[in-house]
This record gives structure tokens, C-alpha cells and sequence, in this order.
């Protein structure tokens, strides 16, 4: 059998055959050539928070990715992403600043639909998106309390994945409509099920968390038990993966109305109930919703969505 | 003249024949040549359309308790945990069984691994089945699918229930390193004609080693490589990747992530019958062009995961070499080879 004998054979041969360069390429799907840094095994890129949950999902944190591979996978797959935001009543007024930052940096030269609910269709500025961005606006009723425009989110969620969603989005993100983005956030966040570490509970121990702990609730999750604490602000995944979680969160809203009962923190505390018992398969870290009114420490190195700073009594009457 | 212009037309065209293609030749060539191996033999399941069981996502926990997970809590300090296209590399103190365990067995899932023992690797089963069967995948059912060219020398083991054995008649081939490349097809051809529709999950792993700690569903996932115990720590242009650019194995010395061992790779089966069909065609690719790649299939296995990244890294500890001694970062070993003479056992 000959060996590493690439001399005499390879120039007899080639007299004879045109060369097909491209042909072997495109076989073998090489990617394309890409230079950067080489990881070591024993120079870990981030000591100082948990890189991985103990179920094995990756936590999103500054300096633990290169983008460039990631978009360069992700464009193989040609995907859509769905992003649902609602801006009822005074939350109009947050439409533009949403819109003109998700427009630079939210999944910067990839598809994403937009879909905003809105009750007041005619108060949406009229912008110009990035070509691959697209707008939806999709006129909805109010509820006369804050708490329930905030609870039905789900369910509208849920029956637009069965309706329409599902044939146009391979991915559908919830984002709240009163946040900027500051810095880019991009294709590391595209898994099936992903969930947000809140800022304002990530340092603290369960027993503190802010779970409903109430047991005639569907929300309740027992002393004991809890790994992170969600925010409600952003969360995505699969197409599939969203409907199960919003159907099944939004049960818990209907079944504890009927009980009288309302959860501490609203849908937050049925989407907490609900990851942990079906666990992200990945995770944001506080990078990608900061609440404005905390100081950043210098854990977080990139603020990349921040909440507005607004008077909540004021925006929510 | 009819004869003198027909000859002299036939001198034109001789001349065109030689000329044109020497001139598009000249202006294509660009120092490498690549060929396709049209006219060697593609194993026929290669074209195959195959039925998958279908594929189960991780899902639902059952009420667990377990030691909060802390935001500012690394537990492995010393080690990369996660690579830069966010592939978890598996390190002792990453995981937690428990919570994993949960999640998979209900499931249903069945785990199969491939050996090659051929001539005198048969030697090697019996250890290797034992402390499987001690360590791999416990709790879960488990197909053994032993190749080898002498079924009767397969010895018999003990094995618990939900765990089978099947031995795959392979054929034996004249040198060691032919044997080694083959099992790409071996393995390939095996999922297409059988075990597609037995397991969800596939590993294939070396005969000639020893399950010593446990190895669990922290493994699993879409496609699954191991870290080389021998150059975790050097520089890329170190790795003892095939540098010839005349191999398709061939990977430049600015490129390259880690140096992946060929004795550990798995995945869905789905993943594992596309990946060994394009090593096999790049194996063949090489034949085409009479080379043989530094270190055989391990070669086409680190060119495949340099292009298609692998979605789960194993450390060291699940690939060790037992003559090397054990660094504080590997705190277990939990598959390493057997000490054994090399050159008795190859001829």
C-alpha cells in the first residue's frame, strides 16, 4: 500500500485529470477559513462566575465566546427568529427607543421579525430597519390592570405560535417593550430553551429568592428547591419549546385566578415554577437584562439590555 | 490534396489536444491537486435514506434536591470548562449526576458503543466489556456491538440486564493501519444496516482500553470528541495534525482548536453515520492520491472536527493514557488504555 507517497503518483495522475478544487470543497462543507486565538484546556477564559449550570447548559457571559464562529455556524442554518414585545397604554412611549436600538444591535445581520402588540397601531414611529429586520404590528385590546396585560402576554404568545408563528419562525424570543439595547446581543442566545439570570437575584442564596412560596398556587415551588431566578423580561427558544412553556404558564395564571390567587411576581413566578422543572438547555447572564436602577458591579462587564428608567407608578396608571 | 490536407488537419488537432488542455491546466493550477474518488468504491450505504427513532428532548425533572448552583460560583477554577462556540468540555465538578440522571432516564434511551477486535485485539474484550459493565452508563440500556474477524475468540461476559452483545463479522485487512481506517465504513455501513433503529445514542471507543470511574449521560449529546491526554497543553502548530496539503486531512499550523484522540467519539446516531461517512471519503480522497495521513483515521477525525465543531468536548479524563502520570487538573481517570506491546500485537 503505498505511503505518504504524494511525488511520482501525484504528477502522473495530474497530467490526466483537470483538477476540481471547488468540487472537494463543497463535498466536504469546509468552513471558511477563520483566524483566532487557540483555547487551552488549562487557561480558562473566566474564573470568577459559572460558566456552565450543572445540567450542562452554557451560561452567556462577556469573554467566554468568538462570536465570529458562532455566526459563522448559525448562517449554515438559515434560521428566522421571532421576537414578540407588547406596548400597551403609556408603554407607547418606549416604542422608539426600543426599536431604534434592537435595529443596530439585536442579532446585527441575521433575519428577525418583529412582532409588536400594540393598542394604539397609529402612536408606532414609522423607522427604517436594517434590510434583513422586519416590523409586524399587530393591533391588541388593554386590560384595565397592569397585571393582567402583563399575564395574557402568554397566552396571546401561545395562540400566535399555533396560529402563524410556527410557519414563519424557527426561534420566537420575549422581550418587554421599556428596555434599550447598549451593545450587541447575537446568535450565542439561539438555543431551544433559554432563560435569563435576573439582576436583581443572581448573588442571592434560593431561600431568598423572590419565588412564590404560597402552596395554593400553581407558581409555588417548595423550600428547598430552585436553581437560578428568571427574569420574566427575556426569555426564547424553539418554536415549540415557547409554546409548551407559555401554554403551560399561562395554565397556571388561569388556574390560580380561578382560585383567587394571584403569584407574587405575576407570569415571572409561573415561568420560574416552569424552568425549573424544564430546564434551560442555556442561560443569559445579567448582561442581557440589567435593571437600570442597580448599580453595575464589576462582574458584569458589558451591559448589553438595560430597562429604562421610568416612574413606575406613573407609567403603569 | 485530400491526404496531405487531412494530415494536416490531424496535425492540428493533435496539436489542439495537447495544447488547450495544457493551457487551461496551466492557468487552473494552483500548486495542490484534489481529486474526487468517483471510481473507488463508496460503501452503497452511503446514498441511503435512514429512519431514525425519534429524536427525544430533555425535558421534564422530577423534584430533586441539590446544592444551589451559584452565579458567582465556579467550581473548576483551573480548567477551560466551555469553548469559544460554547460546547461544554465535560471536568469532573462540572455536572451533577443527580439532575442529569433525572432528565435522561426516563427517557427510555439506548446507548450503543463499537470495538474493533481484530487478530490479536481480541484479547482486550473481556476486560474491556467487565469494567463497562461496571462503569459505563449505569442503569441505562446499553448494545455492545464487538467487530471482529473471529467471532469465536469474542470470550462470553456476564453482562446485566437491559445490556446486549452482538459481534459484526468484519474482515481482517493486511496492515494495522488499514484495519484502523476501515472501521469509518465498518461503523458507517453497521448504522445503516442495523443500528440506526436499535440506539439513540452511539459511542465508538477503542477495544485495547479500561472503563476505571464512571462515565455517564454528562457524555451525551449531538456530536461528542475527546481531548487528546497528550497535547492539552501545547500550542496548535504542535498538534501532530496531517500537514501535508496534499491529504484533505490537512490542517495549517495557524489553525486548529484542540487535538481530538480517535479512540473516543460518539454522539445521535444520526450525527455519528454522517460524520464517519465524510471521514471514510476523505480517507478514500487520500488513497486516491496515495497518501496516508500521519495517524490514520485519528488524522481525518481531527479535519472533520476542525470544520464541524463538535457539540460536546470530553476532558482527558474520559481518553487517559495510563503511562502518562496524572496531573492535578485530571482529578479521575475514567477510560485509559492498557499497557500493552505494540509491535507484538500489530503484525
Amino acid at each position: 500500500m503505498p505511503l505518504a507517497g504524494d511525488g511520482n503518483l501525484k504528477v502522473i495522475s495530474a497530467f490526466f485529470l483537470i483538477p476540481r478544487q471547488a468540487d472537494l470543497d463543497e463535498t466536504f462543507s469546509v468552513l471558511p477559513r477563520m483566524s483566532y486565538a487557540q483555547p487551552f484546556l488549562d487557561k480558562p477564559q473566566r474564573t470568577d462566575v459559572l460558566l456552565m449550570s450543572p445540567w450542562l447548559a452554557p451560561i452567556m457571559w462577556e469573554g467566554t465566546f468568538n462570536r465570529d464562529i458562532l455566526n459563522t455556524q448559525y448562517r449554515q442554518k438559515n434560521l428566522v427568529v421571532g421576537v414578540a414585545t407588547f406596548a400597551v397604554k403609556k408603554y407607547v412611549r418606549f416604542i422608539e427607543g426600543f426599536l431604534r436600538s434592537v435595529n443596530i444591535f439585536f442579532l446585527s445581520g441575521h433575519r428577525v421579525n418583529f412582532y409588536l402588540f400594540t393598542d394604539h397601531p397609529e402612536k408606532v414611529p414609522s423607522m427604517k430597519l436594517a434590510p434583513e429586520k422586519r416590523l409586524f404590528i399587530i393591533p391588541v385590546e388593554s386590560y384595565s390592570r397592569w397585571q393582567d396585560i402583563s399575564m395574557n402576554r402568554m397566552d396571546i404568545i401561545s395562540s400566535y405560535i399555533r396560529n402563524r408563528w410556527r410557519y414563519e419562525v424557527d426561534y420566537l424570543y420575549s422581550m418587554d417593550i421599556d428596555v434599550q439595547l447598549f451593545e450587541h446581543i447575537g446568535v450565542e442566545i439561539i438555543d431551544t430553551l433559554v432563560g435569563t439570570i435576573s439582576s436583581w437575584q443572581y448573588t442571592k442564596p434560593r431561600e431568598n429568592n423572590s419565588y412564590e412560596r404560597r402552596p395554593e398556587s400553581r407558581a409555588a415551588i417548595p423550600r428547598g428547591e430552585g436553581d437560578f431566578y428568571y427574569a420574566a423580561s427575556f426569555y426564547g427558544g424553539s418554536v415549540s419549546e415557547v409554546y409548551k412553556l407559555t401554554t403551560a404558564c399561562f395554565k397556571g395564571v388561569t388556574e390560580d385566578r380561578a382560585n383567587g390567587i394571584e403569584a407574587k411576581w405575576h407570569e415571572e413566578s409561573h415561568l420560574n415554577k416552569y424552568l425549573l422543572y424544564h430546564k434551560p438547555t442555556r442561560l443569559l447572564s445579567p448582561e442581557y437584562y440589567w435593571d437600570d436602577e442597580l448599580i453595575r458591579p464589576p462582574i458584569i462587564k458589558v451591559k448589553r439590555l438595560s430597562s429604562v428608567r421610568k416612574n413606575l407608578k406613573e407609567v403603569r396608571s | 490534396m485530400p491526404c496531405r490536407r487531412a494530415g494536416k488537419s490531424l496535425l492540428v488537432i493533435g496539436l489542439l489536444t495537447v495544447i488547450v488542455p495544457g493551457l487551461i491546466w496551466l492557468t487552473l493550477w494552483n500548486g495542490t491537486v484534489h481529486y474526487l474518488p468517483y471510481y473507488l468504491p463508496c460503501p452503497e450505504t452511503f446514498s441511503m435514506k435512514l429512519q431514525y427513532a425519534e429524536e427525544k428532548p430533555v425535558q421534564l425533572f422530577h423534584q430533586l434536591f441539590y446544592p444551589q448552583p451559584r452565579s458567582l460560583d465556579q467550581k473548576r477554577k483551573d480548567v477551560l470548562t466551555l469553548t469559544p462556540w460554547l460546547a461544554p468540555i465535560v471536568w469532573d465538578g462540572t455536572f451533577n449526576s443527580e439532575i442529569l440522571d433525572s432528565a435522561y432516564k426516563p427517557l427510555n434511551l439506548t446507548i450503543g458503543v463499537t470495538a474493533f477486535a481484530i487478530g490479536k485485539y481480541t484479547r482486550f474484550v473481556g476486560r474491556f466489556i467487565e469494567s463497562a459493565e461496571k462503569y459505563f452508563m449505569k442503569g441505562y440500556r446499553v448494545n455492545y456491538y464487538i467487530f471482529s474477524n473471529e467471532p469465536q475468540a469474542i470470550p462470553r461476559v456476564q453482562l446485566q440486564s437491559g445490556r446486549s452483545l452482538s459481534i459484526v463479522p468484519v474482515k481482517k485487512y493486511s496492515h494495522w493501519q488499514e484495519i484502523s481506517m476501515r472501521r469509518m465504513e465498518a461503523i458507517n455501513r453497521h448504522i445503516a444496516d442495523v443500528s440506526h433503529r436499535e440506539v439513540n445514542y452511539l459511542f465508538c471507543l477503542d477495544v485495547d482500553m479500561v472503563f476505571h470511574n464512571p462515565w455517564g449521560v454528562e457524555t451525551l449529546g449531538e456530536m461528542v470528541a475527546a481531548i487528546h491526554p497528550g497535547y492539552y497543553k501545547v500550542h496548535r502548530s504542535q498538534f501532530p495534525y496531517e500537514r501535508r496539503s496534499s491529504s484533505a486531512a490537512f490542517i495549517p499550523d495557524s489553525q486548529g482548536d484542540f487535538y481530538y484522540g480517535g479512540a473516543v467519539f460518539g454522539g445521535l446516531v444520526k450525527q455519528v453515520y454522517e460524520f464517519t461517512k465524510a471521514c471514510h471519503m476523505t480517507i478514500l480522497a487520500d488513497k486516491a492520491n496515495g497518501i496516508m495521513a500521519a495517524w490514520q483515521e485519528e488524522s481525518h477525525v481531527n479535519r472533520h472536527f476542525f470544520s464541524h465543531k463538535p457539540s460536546k468536548l470530553l476532558s482527558p479524563e474520559y481518553i487517559w493514557d495510563d503511562t502518562k502520570p496524572q496531573p492535578p487538573e485530571v482529578h479521575l481517570i475514567r477510560f485509559s488504555t492498557v499497557n500493552k506491546n505494540y509491535r507484538e500485537i500489530r503484525d
